[in-house]
């Protein structure tokens, strides 16, 4: 008789607990690793800030909500980061050979993914999060004091896409191989000059608008606009967001299983790794 | 000139248990094919319980795709596996946790330490007593010099231990075991030859093992499956082989098959 315990239906705690473990692993133990966490949000966070108290005294519109761009640029990286974070945990498991060690142990694709969003959540927790501290030192800026309680379901929607974008992205690199490492960096910046990250969605041509309100996060920052703007909370506008995230979710857990099953009929569970 | 087929049917087959309990693994009419290229072809095979069974053949035999496909990382073509009396891949997880397995070509996080690896999967294992499974492992398997030390900068001997006790964390009722022994010296693979006969004494798991090792085979093997070009070509323990093809040792036996020298009746091929 194995030591293993008995057969459980549904998900594990402690095997999304193992997984979590091993990155929890991996990321305390080097500081290069966390310090990267934290550098690349604040650069941008400090770039941003020092463009908004040059404009403040040029443009009424940034005078009238100066918090504007430093919200942007926050959101936008809770996006990135919780794709990357997403991405990242497969392609840990690609570099090390690891995942038919994984596809063999008890541990469900389902049990992965909720582990690899748990750690995304914490990088981004690190990352943006130590961002915003320091964004209210260096700039007198506080991200909950401009945005208030919208902060929360926005940050929420941003983590989902980024999550929903991160697994499209992991099914393709578990299909593809290593070969589509660099969808991993690149292919969350197709749709940043559409998610009118520091514009309106109206300073887009009018034959790309579509495309804009085809992401939850065009209307997010449409939305982080109006609070910062013009003081409301755009409850529609939101709605809409969540709608829209609800589809992307579904289309992104649908391709995941397609291109994981794809991969498990050729083999690729095995042979992945450089 | 004799059909393959019937020599093959007259072959001894693996004995089946008594006890009405299933065998370990029930392997019937399994075929992979990607596209034109056939990986495995109507393959069929019966290993029982507590036994060790070690499957044969030349690279690109199928060895390798059989054991992705019995234990669910790869979907065959056509066929039906059976593992521990579960459909699979449809009751893999009912057995998942009751299997293990180890390979040169699948590793473990390079950066986290034996010892972080080795929790780690004591969790996903769901082990009883973690601390102490570890502990005896580590003891058994002479991991205790470098518990602390990142995978990735020990020997190839000592991951090779580290990846027998990730496949021996759940004490295993089926091991499989790709090339267990594959580029160690003849010690350290005395070693680990040790370690799998004292486990299968101790808890009557049963193994599958492939290799390219022909003392290990004859060292651990109750029985034999050889592979050929994706087929099953012949079967039978080690003695019953060597005397079949009036050989000496069963590399003289793998040679016989893989160049088709000798036919298993023992009479030169034309």
């Amino acid at each position: 008789m194995s030591l293993a315990a008995g057969i459980e239906f549904g998900p594990s705690l402690r095997r999304i607990r193992a997984m979590l473990l091993r990155h929890l692993y991996l990321l305390l133990g080097s500081w290069p690793r966390l310090l990267d966490l934290v550098y690349w949000p604040t650069v941008q966070m400090i770039l941003w800030g020092f463009i908004t108290q040059f404009l403040v005294g040029r443009s009424s519109w940034v005078a009238q909500a100066s918090g504007v761009f430093l919200s942007a640029v926050l959101l936008w990286d809770t996006l990135f980061r919780g794709q990357l974070g997403v991405s990242l945990c497969f392609l840990e498991e690609l570099y090390a050979r690891h995942l038919g060690h994984l596809f063999v142990s008890p541990l469900r694709p389902a049990e992965l993914v909720l582990a690899n969003f748990t750690v995304s959540f914490i990088r981004v927790l690190i990352g943006v999060g130590g961002a915003s501290l320091l964004a209210v030192p260096i700039f007198h800026f506080s991200l909950i004091g401009a945005l208030g309680w919208a902060l929360i379901p926005f940050f929420a929607v941003m983590m989902l896409f980024g999550w929903a974008i991160g697994l499209i992205i992991a099914g393709l690199v578990l299909r593809l191989g290593l070969g589509a490492e660099n969808l991993a960096w690149a292919a969350i910046f197709f749709i940043q000059p559409f998610s009118a990250v520091y514009y309106p969605i109206a300073t887009l041509p009018e034959a790309v608008r579509w495309f804009a309100w085809m992401l939850p996060s065009a209307p997010v920052f449409e939305g982080m606009r109006a609070i910062l703007v013009e003081n409301r909370f755009d409850a529609g506008l939101f709605g809409y967001a969540l709608l829209i995230l609800a589809l992307w979710l579904i289309a992104a857990a649908v391709v995941f299983i397609l291109l994981f099953q794809s991969a498990r009929r050729r083999g690729l569970l095995l042979q992945s790794g450089e | 000139m004799l059909d393959d087929a019937k020599l093959l049917a007259a072959a001894p087959q693996e004995a089946m248990p008594l006890s009405g309990e299933p065998p370990a693994i029930l392997v019937e009419g399994l075929s992979k094919r990607y596209g034109e290229v056939v990986a495995v072809e109507d393959l069929g095979f019966t290993v029982g319980r507590r036994r060790t069974v070690a499957l044969l053949g030349p690279n690109g035999a199928g060895k390798t795709t059989t054991m992705a496909m019995l234990l669910g990382l790869l979907a065959p073509t056509s066929g039906t596996i059976r593992i521990l009396g579960e459909l699979m891949p449809k009751g893999r997880h009912k057995v998942l946790p009751r299997m293990n397995f180890t390979s040169p070509y699948v590793d473990l996080p390079q950066r986290l330490t034996v010892l972080q690896n080795l929790k780690v999967y004591a969790e996903l294992y769901a082990v009883p007593r973690p601390k102490e499974r570890i502990a005896a492992l580590a003891a058994a398997l002479d991991l205790e010099g470098f518990l602390n030390r990142p995978f990735g900068r020990l020997s190839a001997g000592q991951k090779t231990r580290v990846l027998l006790a990730k496949a021996l964390i759940n004490e295993p009722e089926l091991l499989l075991l790709d090339e267990p022994t594959a580029s160690l010296d003849p010690d350290t693979a005395d070693q680990i030859r040790g370690h799998l006969e004292a486990y299968q004494a101790r808890t009557h798991a049963t193994v599958l093992l492939a290799s390219h090792n022909m003392g290990e085979v004859e060292r651990l093997a109750h029985h034999v499956l050889m592979l050929k070009q994706g087929r099953l070509v012949d079967q039978g323990s080690p003695a019953d082989l060597l005397a079949r093809y009036g050989r000496d040792d069963l590399e003289e036996v793998f040679l016989d098959i893989a160049r088709d020298r000798r036919r298993p009746d023992g009479r030169e091929s034309a």
